[in-house]
């Protein structure tokens, strides 16, 4: 009962069940955290706008995205994941979500920022629909911790509308 | 060679009974185990609540050895979500984000497209041949929760098997040679 082997055995078997209420604990003292982050976007310009040969639609836009993402940090976070995604309806599709940026900000101190950036993923319709289109623009955020549950949320942004012709 | 012996020694004066009475512990415990692993995917209506990160397309929020815990609820697929997918005729499944979602008004089916963070461009490369979206269907979850460095049990013992063997060869004689 007293042996090497059982002695090993008792110590990490505590030793697992005591980190497992360590990292269970840190996760959960992210609840506690209330965050007020802010953000702002303006489309600066439609660089172009064509429908391409297969017949989706495509444009391309310029953007100058400031936020203010600090009070999401806790002690457990690793890092937030930031991605600013256009959300329009069209006859066919119930939903359209586009990501047109997306960061990563490790630290609480680049967590305020501005940019100013053409889109980084294509901003290309299932069809040929985005004529006159009005759309909101969502920046959402993902909390990643360095351990236990991740949270998600996000902050739209209305009122944007693309021309009514190609160009 | 004085414990050798005694481990010879104590191997011959074992009693059926008592070979038995461990073989169902054994049992019982492999068994649990299966219970627990099975309650978690009804729990979790995922085929497989447990996932290991095994490449580091998702750095640096994931990197390889960690684990993901995953979710699958009937609430409609999303950007921005991290899900976990099987591509027709691989069986490995991949972890990656969401990033164009388009969901049909009428069926309310959706065409997703996913790419890893860390990765120059999305996983159009990665899909089956000729296919530009995931449907539903490929989901096998969403990630809801993650623990680092505990999936490194799990690399190791499949990429170098023999040390699968080691264990399992030494839990064996472990049980064996206790008196209990």
């Amino acid at each position: 009962m007293h042996s090497f082997v059982y002695r090993a055995n008792a110590l990490l078997t505590f030793a697992v069940t005591i980190l497992a209420l360590m990292c269970a604990m840190a996760s959960l003292s992210d609840n506690f955290n209330s965050p007020s982050p802010t953000a702002e976007v303006q489309v600066l310009n439609i660089n172009w706008f064509q429908k391409k040969p297969d017949g989706d639609d495509e444009v391309s836009l310029t953007l100058n995205i400031s936020a203010n993402l600090q009070t999401l940090f806790t002690w457990n976070t690793k890092q937030v994941f930031v991605f600013l995604a256009a959300e329009y309806e069209t006859p066919k599709n119930a939903l359209n979500q586009v990501s047109l940026w997306d960061g990563i900000i490790p630290t609480k101190e680049h967590a305020q920022f501005w940019i100013h950036t053409t889109n980084k993923y294509r901003f290309i319709d299932q069809g040929s629909n985005l004529r006159g289109k009005g759309f909101n623009l969502t920046l959402h955020w993902h909390v990643m911790p360095k351990t236990g549950k991740m949270f998600a949320d996000k902050l739209a942004m209305t009122g944007f509308r693309l021309p009514e012709t190609y160009r | 060679m004085g414990w050798v012996g005694e481990q010879i020694d104590s191997i011959k004066s074992l009693q059926f009974r008592q070979v038995l009475t461990q073989a169902i512990s054994l049992g019982m415990i492999v068994t649990s185990a299966l219970i627990i692993w099975k309650g978690l995917m009804c729990v979790t209506g995922s085929e497989s609540p447990v996932v290991v990160v095994l490449s580091g397309s998702m750095e640096p929020g994931f990197k390889r050895g960690d684990i993901l815990f995953l979710h699958m609820s009937k609430d409609p697929i999303r950007a921005g979500e991290i899900v976990v997918f099987n591509v027709d005729g691989r069986e490995i499944p991949i972890v990656h984000r969401v990033i164009k979602v388009h969901e049909r008004q009428d069926t309310g089916e959706v065409d997703i497209l996913t790419k890893g963070d860390n990765n120059f461009g999305d996983d159009r490369l990665l899909y089956a041949h000729g296919q530009l979206w995931l449907q539903r269907h490929h989901i096998m979850g969403r990630a809801v929760g993650f623990l680092p460095y505990v999936g490194w049990v799990t690399i190791i013992m499949t990429e170098k098997p023999i040390i699968k063997y080691i264990l399992i060869g030494a839990l064996g004689l472990l049980v064996i040679t206790s008196k209990e």
